[in-house]
């Protein structure tokens, strides 16, 4: 028997609080796939048995710092994994209410679906539209809506269709249903498992596919697939005091393919400098390859010697953006300590820094109404417009189109903290 | 070699691809980083991240294992033996030192070394100026790890504080820290044990032979396969059986190697790559759960070490 290399792999997140039952979602997924081992399981049936349940309590698998358990709450995103034999997950479970904004923008950084949790005895909430609206903010380009609790309203259809129809219209207010981006609504009982991983026999009603399903036919391959190669450089490598003479002019520009995709022999221009040159060749450790795709990490190297150093990024010649020096985005803060546009942080683009300063808060979203409001400042988990003034020039995409050179983060250099997470218009 | 072109990552391509980036950002934004390696399947996979990472370059920095000075001879050997077949520096730093110098103080003569780890790689930290330490941990060994960023910043006397950890967004990593401050990465924190081993059969790598089933004495304590008379490099043999426990001549291998008086073997006879990836997509016991002894004296304890600058 051979073993199985050639599974794909898909990010997906979590939106919801305990009260949705998120954790016992996660934890019927883990466990319905048998990801969770006996010795795990065994300590979840003692922790129930001791705080007197019946039946073993899934969401305690979803339990985790000692400080969490003692107060109750979920304090940060935690990642989890699991795997289907044609799939590998990484979950991001991120915490329903305090600091929601800000552990739910984190997790979503990185996912390409989400899940977004209702209680079907409840309906669409203003928790509902927030997370909608984060997850559209943050581009995430697959929507699971489950909705959860089925046998707490007898496995009503009628119950479902009603809040299916409530959400989509809310969804096609809000923008979030636009090309590239695909809503399935399922409904479910995490509890219960049905139509989770299978189907059950309490609504027959349903014909469509399970949560389970969903995720084992969300395409896996990110949407940067399509978009125009970007290069950052992340390190350059000029081993000239080799020993091996061949390597003494070898300079290998190092990174990873944030989009698109690169072929020896393309025409490309570096910068912001804008030297141009042609791809010699294109390895990975010591392999040559004959092209790269989106998100492969590989070294480049040029037909010309061109003075280039990490911060700098490679692009196909008929396809270079402009480098700008003021940059408009949605920013949500992060950090306790509010923003102060009288001061000077650092802006981190792709493998890039600058120095940057606030030029103006066009508007701050309230994440519940969707209003935009007037701000003089930004403090932890606000959404808001801003305009940046930047030091040095950066290469960027629009974030609704590309995600990886959309995207910054803010620092605050005096604690080096990260304490924004930007996303250009 | 040439390979053909592809469309879409498999997923130990995207874990490959997303690990080598980790490792190039700790080489383009801390200036003096090393890669903790301890001969353990975990930080050999790093070994082959980091070539494919920086060949035809050499690495940009330096190997380092904190020996408690009970590990597996076979694991040390081999540990020596990699360092040299890539020609990279390998330092190795005791905590028997850090007993000497009084900075460890054993409660027992029996006591575990592990936990006391922290204080020698705290020492070596600082006698080198290390701003970055790259170690092999991953999320899903331990539910403190779950939530564990990519890139941890650790204060002054190396504490992790979970309820304060800087925001990790998409791969834009922050690895900057202050005099003293320092990094910890990362790079396989989203692998599982099922990934390791099928990266370390794809990529053909070489391992110590106790991962392998091999007979060994053992006496049964407390539920755990406990090794019994083990020989160490210097000569001087350990773990000797208490009173009245019986020897048990056991085909056994390791799951995760570390300190041998913390480290409990599996039953098993896969002794090779190909049986132990099978071994593991069947097992019904989780990897620190079988085999750390260290782990299983509380909930918490994962977390506890780590706040005080474990890794």
């Amino acid at each position: 028997m051979t073993t199985q290399h050639n599974d794909s792999l898909l990010r997906f997140m979590t939106c919801g609080s305990v009260d949705d039952g998120k954790s016992t979602l996660i934890g019927r997924l883990l466990f319905d796939t048998k990801s969770i081992l006996a010795d795990t399981l065994t300590q979840m049936d003692r922790t129930s048995k001791k705080r007197g349940l019946e039946v073993v309590d899934l969401s305690l698998l979803t339990d985790g710092l000692q400080a969490e358990r003692e107060q109750g709450i979920t304090i940060d995103v935690a990642y989890r994994y699991f795997s289907t034999g044609t799939r590998k997950y990484i979950i991001a479970d991120a915490p329903g209410h305090e600091q929601y904004t800000r552990n739910m923008v984190t997790a979503a950084s990185t996912a390409n679906l989400a899940i977004i949790l209702i209680d079907a005895r409840k309906g669409v909430l203003t928790q509902t539209r927030r997370h909608s609206f984060l997850a559209h903010l943050v581009g995430i380009p697959h929507i699971v809506v489950a909705i959860n609790k089925m046998d707490l309203v007898d496995f009503d259809q009628v119950t479902f269709e009603k809040i299916k129809a409530d959400y989509l219209s809310f969804a096609e207010q809000i923008g979030l249903q636009r090309a590239g981006r695909d809503i399935q609504v399922v409904p479910l009982s995490a509890l219960t498992g049905d139509m989770l991983v299978d189907r059950g026999d309490a609504m027959d009603w349903y014909q469509g596919p399970t949560m389970l399903e969903l995720l084992e036919s969300a395409p896996a391959a990110h949407s940067e697939q399509n978009e125009p190669f970007r290069f950052p450089v992340q390190f350059v490598c000029r081993p000239h005091a080799s020993d091996d003479k061949d390597l003494h002019d070898f300079r290998g520009f190092m990174g990873r393919v944030e989009s698109g995709e690169i072929a020896v022999g393309d025409a490309v221009t570096v910068l912001p400098n804008g030297y141009t040159s042609k791809v010699k060749a294109i390895q990975l450790g010591d392999e040559q390859l004959q092209s790269a795709i989106t998100e492969q990490s590989v070294t480049l190297l040029l037909e010309d010697e061109i003075d280039t150093s990490r911060g700098d990024m490679i692009v196909k010649s008929d396809q270079a953006p402009e480098p700008v020096k003021q940059i408009s985005g949605m920013v949500c803060w992060l950090s306790e300590t509010p923003l102060s546009t009288a001061r000077t942080y650092i802006i981190r683009h792709t493998t890039r820094e600058s120095k940057a300063k606030v030029g103006a808060i066009e508007y701050k979203v309230d994440v519940n109404t969707l209003e935009q409001l007037e701000a003089q400042g930004l403090a932890m988990n606000d959404i808001a417009k801003i305009n940046f003034k930047l030091a040095q020039p950066l290469m960027v995409d629009s974030y609704s189109k590309n995600r990886a050179t959309g995207a910054f983060i803010v620092i605050d250099e005096s604690t080096n903290n990260t304490v924004g997470a930007g996303m250009i218009i | 070699m040439t390979t053909a072109n592809k469309t879409t990552l498999s997923h130990l391509d995207w874990l490959e691809a997303e690990a080598i980036h980790i490792l190039r950002e700790v080489a383009g934004q801390c200036s003096n980083p090393v890669l903790l390696f301890s001969g353990g399947k975990d930080s050999l996979c790093i070994l082959r991240l980091a070539e494919k990472a920086f060949r035809p370059g050499r690495f940009p920095f330096p190997l380092m294992h904190i020996d408690t000075g009970h590990n597996y001879k076979e694991v040390i050997d081999f540990r020596d033996q990699r360092a040299a077949e890539l020609g990279e520096r390998l330092i190795v730093r005791s905590v028997e030192d850090s007993m000497k110098r009084g900075t460890v103080v054993l409660k027992s003569e029996d006591e575990s070394r592990n936990k006391h780890q922290s204080v020698t790689l705290l020492e070596a930290i600082e006698e080198f100026g290390f701003d970055c330490c790259i170690g092999g941990a991953r999320r899903d060994e331990e539910k403190a790890r779950a939530k564990e960023r990519i890139m941890s910043f650790r204060d002054e006397f190396g504490q992790w504080d979970p309820k304060n950890q800087r925001p990790e967004l998409w791969n834009l990593y922050n690895a900057r820290s202050h005099k003293g401050e320092n990094i910890r990465a990362f790079p396989i924190s989203n692998w599982t044990e099922m990934d390791v081993w099928q990266y370390i059969e794809r990529e053909n790598l070489g391992l110590p032979s106790i991962y392998f089933a091999h007979q060994r004495d053992v006496v049964m304590r407390a539920g755990s396969i406990v090794p019994v008379n083990v020989p160490l490099a210097s000569g001087e043999v350990i773990n000797q059986p208490k009173a009245g426990e019986e020897i048990i001549n056991m085909e056994v291998r390791f799951r995760t190697v570390g300190d041998i008086t913390c480290t409990a073997p599996v039953i098993s006879d896969a002794d090779t790559i190909s049986k132990i990836v099978l071994e593991t997509a069947t097992t019904t016991i989780t990897e620190r759960g079988a085999t750390r002894l260290d782990d299983q004296t509380s909930d918490a304890s994962m977390e506890q070490r780590k706040k005080e600058g474990y890794f």
